[in-house]
């Protein structure tokens, strides 16, 4: 059969554990409660490489399936969760998430 | 170096570049725009995986939709940059910082331990990634799913108005006051 690249799947998974790393390095330090929204972002978008490479090399397309529910997903929830950012601004007047200790006991 | 490899290898240190860059830059704007960044680059390492019809999709939905989105918001709620305040705990920073690095070495260490033996692409990969096939798929196998998505969209649209709404003046959502 023919083929056509010579990249293996495993730098692929490589590159995805690299930047999730990195996603869940942002969220761990970051304060800012949009730029924590972002880093959960990297952190979809990783493993949605993951869920693409492993389609294509299987040649299966429920993986790329997968991952269009999962942007759908994404979008819903950048939706819902940017408006409890504004919700927690009008009200709180920070989004700096050490600073908001309302369930902190 | 054949010009597929010589992709992937670029688009792929760009995109943990400007990954890197989301997470570290101060200014929230910056930081979007490195994360729009780095979204086109995860679209261009999906074409170099024959998965065309994902990569439209990232360029829409992410860096159009999602990341408009975010830079609306933070538009709107004028925030400075976070330089301004001092980092409170370097402790955090640090646990933080560990904790990635652990994940990281943890994920590399089941990586080599794994084999997959998955090195080559065949023909069925390119068919795969066309919208044709997504699209058969998509309306046979996973058509209630796909109804089902239609329906979270809607909640959620709901939910973002009802939650973003203006607060009546005797009436505060999200808090005891």
């Amino acid at each position: 059969m023919e083929t056509i690249s010579q990249i293996p799947l495993e730098y692929y998974l490589a590159l995805s554990a690299i930047i999730f790393s990195i996603g869940v390095i942002g969220v761990l330090t970051r304060r800012n409660a949009i730029i924590i929204f972002m880093c959960i972002e990297l952190m979809l978008n990783a493993v949605n490489l993951t869920l693409v490479g492993f389609s294509t090399f299987l040649g299966d397309t429920s993986g790329q399936i997968f991952v269009f529910f999962v942007m759908a997903v994404a979008a819903a929830e950048a939706a819902v969760g940017l408006a409890i950012v504004l919700a927690l601004f009008r009200n709180n007047k920070t989004i700096y998430v050490d600073e908001i200790n309302l369930l902190k006991w | 170096m054949e010009l597929s490899s010589f992709l992937f290898y670029l688009l792929g240190a760009l995109a943990i570049a400007s990954a890197a860059s989301t997470v570290m830059s101060r200014n929230p704007v910056a930081s979007a725009m490195s994360l729009v960044l780095h979204f086109f680059m995860l679209a261009g390492v999906y074409l170099t995986l024959q998965a065309q019809f994902i990569a439209v999709l990232q360029v829409l939905v992410y860096a159009g939709a999602i990341m408009v989105l975010i830079i609306f918001v933070i538009m709107l709620l004028n925030l400075g940059d976070e330089e301004k305040l001092r980092e409170k705990s370097s402790l955090r920073r640090s646990v933080g910082t560990g904790l990635g690095i652990a994940l990281l070495t943890q994920l590399g260490l089941a990586l080599l331990a794994s084999n997959t033996d998955l090195t080559m692409l065949t023909a069925k990969s390119v068919e795969v990634g066309m919208v044709n096939a997504i699209g058969m798929d998509l309306f046979t196998n996973y058509l209630f799913a796909f109804e089902a998505i239609t329906l979270l969209l809607l909640v959620a649209v709901m939910g973002a108005l009802i939650l973003a709404r203006r607060p009546n003046s005797n009436e505060k959502i999200g808090s005891e006051a």
